[in-house]
């Protein structure tokens, strides 16, 4: 009796989060994915008829949405990684007793609403805002100059709102390591920027990954900075999808686009699976 | 070569180290510290700027505390915050109720079925907002649910599972087995043991999952964006005004939510310390 009770235990102590992320996680997306091979329009019904035509005419449609999505996110990946990772070994090496406070004033943006940081961004880099309009008071930037709706604009703000989500992988990457690795290194003779690229880059490698993930899946995905720090000329496949669902009704666009942002996800997410077990994604990501 | 000789070689060289830490890097840290926290410096500085339009603008017009004073003073504003705070609020204890189990299968059991519950936790992490929130609304949709403040609990409660399973799974995972063990040996039922033993325990784990479940839920606009019909949240309700301009109560409310976020923040981290 006890060992059938131990052997069901995790079974059902696991029951209401299956059924819950099973319902409004797991079918919906399926239901998606889909969507997105079913022909027809919201008053006479789809059919499921496999057509991967759809996406066909996604890509046609889209192709500048899709390029400048992935170009955007992995622009301001690569930026957000550039940013952190020096900051993320510096704390983690040498921080000493007051690393936990700097990784807390590193991680204050996520107590500040999202919108509210994009929007104090609009206002930094408004034509006469903080920034630009000192700068062209001063003669240093010509009259002209602007900022807001350019390329520029979303990818800073998609770079500034993914910081922390990327310290704090490094961060728990970089610290892991065992120092003595990296004495061994130098007692070898390896130069500084030998054991930097031979020992502790390869050792802080599934945070790297972890970060690059988080970070490239949601600003490939995000609208929010487009919308708000960008113009015409920047609209990302966020912005397509939202417009489809909520504006246009057009479920079979907007569904395969989700598809092709969840199809992404999935092959970096069975990438990193892979190479380094599901539980290192994990323990990266918190 | 002798070692006398590789030491001198390596001096210079250990000296641009060092240099590179003690220097160069901190200072490099303090910069991007300063780039993370100007929006921030911002929001709470322009929170006490006049304004004579209602409306926030990009100079300084003075000094006041009026726009405190007159937090609530736009009800529209206020009921979002109102909806914020309700929704954050139902959906980490749903999720802590829900998480909390699904954390110690996944701790204290190998079982079949394991890594597929670790991988579907991960991509719920990682899935991009705009297709979970997509999806949840086709589902609503289909289902011919109404949106309001259930469905934003229901996709909030959705992300959320995630996060507090894993903060409660690091906390299980690091007790020790054997106080349990003695609650057993010492006639304790299963229920007895898990109230008694195991639940105070991991209290301070789930209290921290509680705390990422309402940040995130409060912060969250993506996701809510797709199944809120008309009701508002707080985010919602300020990116809508983004258009016609913001007033100065939402950088008030920013700048009072982002303090007490601070605040619960480091009770929390003094509490972890405390019962560890």
């Amino acid at each position: 009796m006890r060992a059938v009770r131990v052997r069901l235990a995790p079974y059902l102590l696991s029951l209401p989060g299956w059924f819950w992320l099973g319902l409004f996680f797991l079918v919906p997306i399926i239901a998606v994915l889909s969507v997105s091979l079913q022909t027809g329009n919201p008053d006479t019904g789809y059919n499921l008829t496999w057509h991967f035509s759809e996406f066909g005419t996604v890509l046609s449609n889209y192709n500048g949405e899709l390029v400048r999505s992935f170009l955007y996110g992995a622009i301001s990946t690569l930026a957000a990684f550039v940013i952190a990772y020096p900051m993320a070994y510096w704390i983690a090496f040498h921080g000493g007793r007051h690393k936990s406070t700097y990784l807390f004033i590193i991680l204050l943006p996520f107590f500040v609403s999202f919108v509210i940081r994009t929007l104090s961004w609009q206002f930094l880099l408004s034509d006469n805002g903080i920034v630009l309009g000192t700068l062209k008071n001063i003669g240093v930037l010509p009259q002209s100059t602007h900022v807001l709706s350019t390329p520029f604009a979303v990818i800073a703000g998609l770079t500034y709102n993914a910081l922390p989500y990327m310290v704090l992988p490094l961060y728990v990457a970089i610290e892991k390591i065992d120092r003595r690795v990296v004495r061994a290194a130098g007692d070898l003779y390896a130069s500084g920027a030998q054991a930097f690229a031979r020992v502790i880059l390869p050792l802080s490698s599934a945070g790297i990954f972890a970060g690059f993930l988080l970070v490239f899946v949601t600003n490939t995905g995000d609208y929010v900075n487009a919308s708000i720090l960008g113009g015409p000329g920047t609209t990302m496949v966020g912005n397509v999808i939202q417009n489809s669902y909520l504006s246009n009704q057009d479920y079979p666009t907007a569904s395969a686009l989700s598809s092709i942002l969840m199809v992404l996800l999935l092959f970096v997410i069975w990438l990193y699976a892979r190479v380094f077990g599901t539980e290192a994604v994990e323990e990266a990501v918190v | 070569m002798s070692t006398a000789e590789a030491s001198v070689m390596a001096a210079p060289r250990e000296r641009r180290r060092i240099q590179l830490g003690r220097f160069v890097l901190p200072v490099y840290t303090w910069l991007v510290i300063l780039y993370t926290v100007i929006p921030i410096v911002l929001m709470i500085v322009y929170s006490f700027n006049q304004a004579p339009s209602g409306r926030l603008t990009f100079q300084w017009l003075g000094f006041t505390t009026q726009w405190y004073q007159q937090v609530f003073a736009i009800p529209d504003l206020t009921n979002s915050l109102v909806n914020s705070l309700i929704v954050a609020a139902s959906s980490s204890v749903i999720s802590a109720i829900i998480g909390t189990p699904l954390a110690l299968a996944l701790a204290r059991y190998r079982y079949r079925g394991k890594n597929l519950t670790d991988g579907v936790i991960f991509t719920n992490i990682a899935a991009p907002s705009v297709v979970v929130g997509a999806s949840l609304l086709s589902l609503f949709i289909s289902l011919n649910v109404n949106r309001g403040l259930a469905t934003i609990i229901i996709a909030h409660v959705t992300f959320n599972i995630a996060f507090v399973t894993i903060v409660v799974r690091a906390r299980v995972v690091g007790l020790d087995r054997s106080i349990e063990r003695a609650a057993y040996d010492l006639g304790a039922s299963p229920w007895v043991a898990f109230q008694k033993v195991l639940l105070p325990l991991i209290m301070p784990g789930i209290l921290a999952g509680m705390l990422l479940a309402f940040a995130m839920s409060i912060d969250d606009f993506i996701i809510t964006s797709f199944v809120a019909g008309q009701t508002l949240t707080f985010p919602l309700w300020v990116y809508g005004a983004v258009k016609v301009g913001i007033p100065p109560q939402v950088f008030v409310m920013g700048t009072l939510i982002f303090l007490a976020g601070v605040v619960l923040a480091l009770i929390n981290v003094f509490l972890q310390r405390r019962s560890a």
